[in-house]
C-alpha cells in the first residue's frame, strides 16, 4: 500500500480541467462556475463547438479579450472581462435563468466543499459564522442543468475527504452531482453511490477508497 | 406631449425617502447606476431597502451607499466578493441586514413582482436551508418551494440609450437585471448614455418599453466603470 502512495501523482487542477473538457461533447451548452471550474474554458477542444453560457446573461462566450480589448460591459459570472464568439447572444436575467432553471443547459460545472454519495451537492456555505453568506446561481444550475459536473480536489487542506455519505455543510441542491471531477480520480455518482471512472497515474482502487474514506464502486 | 427626461440625476431622486425599498440594476460593475446612486447618497434618505445582485464593489456605487449608512436591509444573492469589504464590516458588526436569495429566485420574484403573479413555486432551493420554513409541494413528481414576489418603491438602472417615451436599449452585458427591475418598481428610473430623439430607436431592438419607465437622465459616455 505504501508503494501506491508513493507513486501516486494526483492530477493538477490543468489536467483536471483538460479531462472534463474532453468529456464535453459537440454542441453541448455548459455553464460553468466561478473558480475552479472557469479553467475548463481555457482546455476546450477547437475542433468542438461547445456553447458556454454565463448567468448574467450571454451564450457562446469566447476567450479573455486582449489587453487593449477590456469591455467593462462585457464581463463572466466571475466579472472578469470576456469576449463572444460569432453567432453569441446576450440577454436579460430572465432570459438567462429561464435557460439555467428550465433544463436548457446540457451540463453545468461547479466547484463544491462536499458532494454525498446520492449527489447531494454543498458548494455555497461552511459552518463558519464568520463567513459571508453568499449563493449566486448555484442552487438554480443544481435543479436546472440536465447534467451537473463537479471539479474539486477530493481531500481538503487538512486531508479531510470531500466525499461523503450525507453533507455536513448547508445543501445547495438534492441528488443532483451526476459526475465528480477530481485530483485522484473521476467518478460517476450512480443508485448505488460512487463508481469509479478513471485512476489518476500511480493510483490503486483500494488507496482510493481509504484516501476518500467511502464505499467506490469499481468501474 | 410626454417627456420622461430629466436635466440632472438630483431631480430623478428628490421623491425618495426614508424607508424606501429601492432596486438597483448591476451584476458588478456593469449595469449599475453609479450616477443615479450617487444622487441618492447626496439626498440622504435613510433606512433603506436595497435589492441587488451584490452587495458592492470597491468604494463606488452600491458600496458608497452602504458606507454612507443608507441601508437598512440588503436583499441579494451574491455579497460575498474579493472587494466587498464595505458590506462585509457592515454585516459582521450588525449595522446591515441580509436576505439572502438565490439569483435565479430573486430574478423570478422581480420577475412575479412586475407580471402582477401572487406567488409562484420553484424548485430552486428545495431541501437547503433557503427553504426553511417555507411551503413545499409536490407536482408532477417534483419538489417545489413557494416563493413571493418582490414589489419596490423604486428602481435604479442603467441603460444605454433612451427616449422622451422611456424607451431603453442596453449595452452588452450590462442588461442584466435592467429590464426585469423597470417592470417591479412603482417609479422606474434609468441613467442612460444619451437620450436619443423619439423614432430614432429601432422598436424591434427597443429592449424596455417607455411604459415601464418614469424618469431617464443622460450621464454622457465614458461613465462605465
Amino acid at each position: 500500500m505504501s508503494s501506491a502512495a508513493t507513486d501516486f501523482k494526483p492530477w493538477t487542477r490543468i489536467e483536471m480541467a483538460q479531462r472534463i473538457a474532453a468529456d464535453i461533447p459537440e454542441g453541448a451548452v455548459v455553464n460553468i462556475g466561478i473558480g475552479m471550474p472557469e479553467l475548463v474554458a481555457d482546455c476546450l477542444p477547437e475542433d468542438k463547438e461547445i456553447l458556454l453560457q454565463s448567468e448574467n446573461g450571454l451564450i457562446g462566450m469566447g476567450p479573455k479579450p486582449g489587453p487593449n480589448a477590456i469591455d467593462w460591459d462585457l464581463i463572466n459570472a466571475g466579472k472578469q472581462p470576456v469576449t463572444l464568439l460569432p453567432g453569441g447572444a446576450i440577454f436579460d436575467h430572465v432570459t438567462s435563468f429561464t435557460m439555467m432553471r428550465g433544463g436548457h443547459l446540457d451540463i453545468a460545472i461547479l466547484g463544491a466543499f462536499q458532494v454525498a454519495e446520492n449527489g447531494d451537492l454543498a458548494n455555497w456555505a461552511t459552518n463558519d459564522p464568520n463567513a459571508i453568506p453568499a449563493v449566486g446561481g448555484a442552487m438554480d444550475l443544481a435543479v436546472g442543468a440536465r447534467q451537473v459536473f463537479v471539479m474539486m480536489e477530493m481531500l481538503t487542506k487538512t486531508g479531510v475527504s470531500k466525499l461523503v455519505q450525507r453533507c455536513s455543510y448547508p445543501l445547495t441542491g438534492l441528488g443532483c452531482v451526476s459526475r465528480v471531477y477530481t485530483d485522484h480520480a473521476v467518478l460517476d455518482v450512480t443508485e448505488a453511490g460512487f463508481s469509479l471512472r478513471q485512476l489518476a497515474p500511480g493510483l490503486d482502487l483500494d488507496t482510493l477508497r481509504q484516501r476518500a474514506g467511502i464505499a467506490i464502486q469499481a468501474p | 406631449m410626454i417627456d420622461k427626461t430629466r436635466a440632472d440625476t438630483a431631480s430623478c431622486v428628490t421623491d425618495i425617502a426614508d424607508g424606501a425599498t429601492i432596486l438597483v440594476g448591476g451584476f458588478g460593475g456593469a449595469g449599475m447606476p453609479h450616477e443615479l446612486i450617487d444622487a441618492l447618497i447626496a439626498k440622504a434618505p435613510r433606512d433603506l431597502t436595497i435589492v441587488s445582485n451584490n452587495a458592492g464593489n470597491g468604494t463606488k456605487g452600491l458600496a458608497a451607499l452602504l458606507a454612507a449608512g443608507l441601508v437598512r436591509k440588503m436583499v441579494c444573492s451574491f455579497p460575498r466578493q474579493a472587494d466587498s469589504f464595505v458590506f462585509d464590516e457592515l454585516y459582521r458588526s450588525g449595522k446591515v441586514e441580509l436576505e439572502l436569495v438565490p439569483q435565479g429566485n430573486l430574478v423570478e420574484r422581480l420577475r412575479a413582482g412586475g407580471a402582477g403573479i401572487g406567488a409562484f413555486f420553484t424548485p430552486t432551493g428545495f431541501g437547503t436551508p433557503i427553504a426553511a420554513g417555507k411551503e413545499t409541494r409536490e407536482i408532477d413528481g417534483r419538489q417545489y418551494v413557494l416563493e413571493y414576489p418582490i414589489r419596490a418603491d423604486y428602481a435604479l438602472i442603467k441603460a444605454h440609450q433612451g427616449d422622451r417615451w422611456g424607451n431603453l436599449v442596453y449595452r452588452k452585458t450590462a442588461r442584466n437585471f435592467g429590464p426585469v427591475m423597470a417592470t417591479a418598481a412603482r417609479i422606474t428610473i434609468a441613467q442612460v448614455e444619451d437620450i436619443v430623439p423619439l423614432g430614432s430607436l429601432d422598436p424591434e431592438a427597443i429592449v424596455t418599453p417607455g411604459a415601464f419607465v418614469d424618469r431617464v437622465v443622460a450621464i454622457g459616455t465614458g461613465a462605465a466603470q
